[in-house]
């Protein structure tokens, strides 16, 4: 009996050491941002660099799987949406600790949820969830049920849950203390933050093993992207999120197994003309643009083809309307881009009164159709776009004069001088659901951009977007919400107030040294599934 | 030196004449867009090989070279002109003159010169074609990029204004327009004369930083400071090395405009 005893003291150690040898745990991630993170306040986020921080600390009660795009309990088990879609009620898990060991109920999920509606703290991310006059009530059932009710029905109100980082109302460390997979151990402002793991982060892996594995995440502060994709190349940082089409061509040829175009993202870059009644636009100008013979000849002069081959090196979709194919469920299948045919525009502007005088296109009164597109500058991609437009529409007579403005004055002019003729700008998607971009497509929306703030619809096309948009929003039924928005990407589509011009493809460049990652479309492509994540057994040991 | 002085005009006529003989053989070449070859090196068809948008580099480094060689020397040909009148003034006046003017010029260099470049070309007319947009941008930067050039004029003019030679004409009764004439403006011109050469390759790459911020010379038309842009890619511009060629012509016509000048009349 001694001998066996003896034997099971010298295997045990041994087995446990096979055991940690065998489970995948340690090494730091590393990875850039390209800005200084505005916030660490989760409820106050609205910067990219800020969302990979509260993405990558803060716990939610309810995630969004990128890969499947279906919803996934996380501290909330699960959740039930009162048919009005008016409450929400949620089961909490228990036994959920803060990283700083708090413990965790549903009075931080009440407390969270009154922070983020507090009209004082102007979040945001709480600004989502306004659906009309009042303030959501908060009922906390019990210690692991709690239940939200708002004055209006929200539309796809579980998945903005995703959003949504549940703080801590007893920490000390205020938001600070975290239920996500890493907590922010140290921050040198410009230079790099470092998110340490979270001992007390609740998921466990199939085997039992607490996630995450990997040890820490380190965030360099990078701007420039030359260096990123340099230091990456010497394998000092293990991910680039977002590639451009440039870097991704010189990496590929350099790492070819390093980088991956994952397809369409769910992003878009667009076009349109300026239709506000109060603009300084002459008036034969303001009577091309609201014209959808215009409007659609502009939509079938642009060779989408060759802005993707040129422009993106190959690393885009022509666009067809506001939905990317990314976006499985709510893209309408049916329509596709607009076909580029120069023969076919000119007749369609033809018919609506222009004519070829030379190598100029003039309209009924004489007018030389000319007019300018305004983007924003230092973006390559698009000041690229906007002078091959300017070719493209030269064949066809029409004079286009590239302006690029920096940022803010290019705002500026979008949204309060209305101080230009067309617009070429992108748009960034973050949602999978139409609700989101029910400030773009109400004509009552302020970014409703070709035409804002309307008291009532200046078209019928306008006002049946407005019907279609609430009819999709005021149900349940997927079915119904899905008719409708597949309606109202029809109406875009032959009315043109947006000329679509390409999805960009999602481009990420992963090291080998990462495993278990799976790229996806949907934001953070990358560590969406950071938990995961490991680093190879070299690559720890050459640390 | 008068050798290398003759050499140095010849490449400037050289290069002024072939983007000449340039646009007059293929007009408009610079703007055409030759998709099936962008980023395309060296070739028969396309000498110095062609942008990302497939455009001839050689034919837009001609037609850009019209641009900077005509307008950049114009344009600082502006600014040494206002610079010798405000500090010409200021110092061969001096008194309440001299306050005066030396306060407008520390006005403008107290102001941020790139911030003042945007804020002055945002407030003109933006949507407008090729051609009125470099004008537009160079008129500004002569307007703009005087007040460095006037200070030191003004301590030149100040030097002269107690020398021998101008109180033996001020007392043989010589009239002061005569003075500032005859004997002050002959005596400033090493000082302008230095202040323009510098003021070139200046206000080209001032040209190219109002380009990167949106307000240069626009699309399709191109300048050196626009293709300079190019090279703010490091890694594309080692990859292309072709894409240097504008920095190479900026360089030698700058050498080029220090070596036509008499250099014992710049010290």
């Amino acid at each position: 009996m001694k001998r066996v005893n003896a034997t099971l003291l010298i295997l045990a150690p041994l087995i446990s050491l096979w055991a940690m040898a065998q489970a995948p745990a340690g090494g730091e991630l590393r990875f850039c941002l390209h800005a200084e993170p505005k916030t660490l306040n989760p409820l106050l986020v609205e910067d990219e660099a800020s969302e990979t921080i509260r993405y990558l600390t803060g716990g939610v009660l309810i995630r969004l799987n990128r890969r499947t795009h279906v919803l996934e309990p996380e501290v909330a088990t699960s959740w039930k949406v009162s048919k009005d879609g008016r409450k929400i009620t949620f089961s909490l898990r228990q036994g959920v600790s803060y990283s700083d060991g708090t413990v965790f109920d549903s009075e931080d999920v009440a407390y969270t949820i009154r922070a983020l509606m507090d009209p004082e703290l102007h979040s945001p991310t709480g600004d989502s969830f306004r659906s009309g006059e009042g303030s959501p009530q908060v009922h906390v059932i019990d210690s692991a049920q709690v239940s939200i009710e708002f004055p209006a029905p929200v539309a796809g109100l579980e998945r903005l849950f995703d959003q949504v980082a549940i703080l801590s109302s007893r920490s000390r460390q205020k938001e600070l203390a975290v239920l996500g997979p890493f907590y922010v151990g140290e921050y040198k402002p410009g230079n790099y933050l470092l998110l340490k793991r979270n001992p007390h982060y609740w998921k466990r892996d199939a085997r039992g093993q607490r996630l995450p594995y990997l040890d820490s995440v380190r965030l360099d502060i990078q701007q420039n992207r030359d260096i990123e994709a340099l230091r990456f190349q010497r394998q000092e940082i293990q991910l680039i999120n977002g590639l451009d089409a440039e870097y991704f061509e010189r990496l590929s040829a350099q790492m070819p197994g390093a980088v991956q175009d994952i397809g369409p993202s769910l992003d878009t870059e667009q076009m349109w003309f300026n239709q506000v009644t109060s603009a300084h636009i002459p008036a034969y100008k303001k009577a091309w643009f609201a014209s959808q013979e215009f409007r659609l000849a502009i939509a079938e002069g642009i060779n989408r083809d060759d802005l993707c081959r040129i422009v993106f090196g190959g690393h885009a979709t022509p666009a067809v309307g506001p939905v990317s194919p990314a976006n499985r469920f709510w893209f309408n299948a049916s329509l596709k881009p607009h076909p580029y045919n120069l023969y076919g525009t000119l007749r369609r502007l033809q018919q609506a009164g222009f004519r070829l005088d030379g190598e100029t296109l003039r309209d009924r009164e004489g007018h030389p159709v000319e007019f300018s597109i305004l983007t924003n500058a230092g973006n390559k991609s698009r000041e690229r776009m906007a002078a091959m437009i300017q070719q493209d529409l030269a064949q066809i007579g029409i004079r286009v004069n590239v302006m690029t403005l920096d940022f803010p004055s290019l705002i500026e002019r979008m949204t309060r001088t209305f101080d230009y003729e067309a617009c070429l700008l992108g748009l960034v998607n973050v949602d999978l659901d139409p609700s989101a971009q029910m400030n773009i497509w109400l004509s009552s929306a302020s970014n409703h951009q070709w035409n804002p703030e309307q008291k009532s619809p200046a078209t019928a096309w306008e006002a049946e977007i407005d019907h279609l948009m609430h009819t999709q929003a005021s149900t349940d039924d997927s079915s119904k919400r899905k008719a409708a928005f597949d309606r109202v990407q029809q109406i875009v589509w032959e009315q043109a107030p947006f000329i679509y011009l390409v999805h960009k493809n999602v481009l990420t460049a992963i090291s080998p040294a990462v495993q278990n990652a799976t790229p996806v479309a949907l934001r953070p492509q990358t560590y969406w599934n950071v938990e995961s994540l490991t680093l190879a057994a070299e690559r720890r040991a050459s640390r | 030196m008068r050798i290398m002085r003759r050499i140095a005009l010849g490449i400037l006529i050289g290069v002024f004449l072939v983007s000449l003989v340039a646009e007059l053989v293929a007009p408009g070449l610079y703007a055409v867009q030759f998709r099936d070859a962008p980023n395309a090196p060296g070739s028969r068809e396309h000498l110095l090989g062609t942008d990302e948008l497939g455009r001839d580099l050689l034919a837009r480094l001609l037609a850009g070279t019209q641009v900077s060689l005509l307008l950049a020397p114009a344009a600082a040909f502006l600014a040494t002109l206002i610079a010798a009148l405000v500090g010409g003034v200021a110092g061969y006046l001096g008194g309440w003159w001299e306050r005066l003017c030396l306060g407008a010029v520390d006005l403008f260099l107290s102001l941020p010169w790139l911030f003042l470049l945007l804020t002055a070309r945002a407030m003109l007319p933006l949507d407008v074609s090729a051609w009125p947009s470099v004008l537009i941008t160079f008129v500004l930067l002569g307007c703009l990029g005087w007040a460095a050039s006037a200070r030191i004029v003004c301590a030149g003019a100040r030097a002269l204004r107690y020398s021998d030679y101008i109180l033996l004409a001020r007392a043989n009764g010589c009239s002061e327009t005569r003075i500032a004439l005859r004997h002050v403006l002959p005596n400033l011109k090493p000082i302008l004369l230095a202040q323009f050469l510098i003021s070139i390759p200046v206000f080209v790459l001032a040209e190219a930083n109002l380009g990167a911020l949106g307000l240069g010379v626009s699309e399709p038309f191109p300048s050196w400071g626009g293709m300079l842009r190019g090279l703010e890619n490091y890694s594309a511009t080692l990859a292309n090395p072709w894409k240097v060629a504008p920095l190479a012509l900026l360089l030698v016509v700058t050498s080029c405009f220090q070596m036509i000048f008499p250099q014992e009349g710049l010290t």
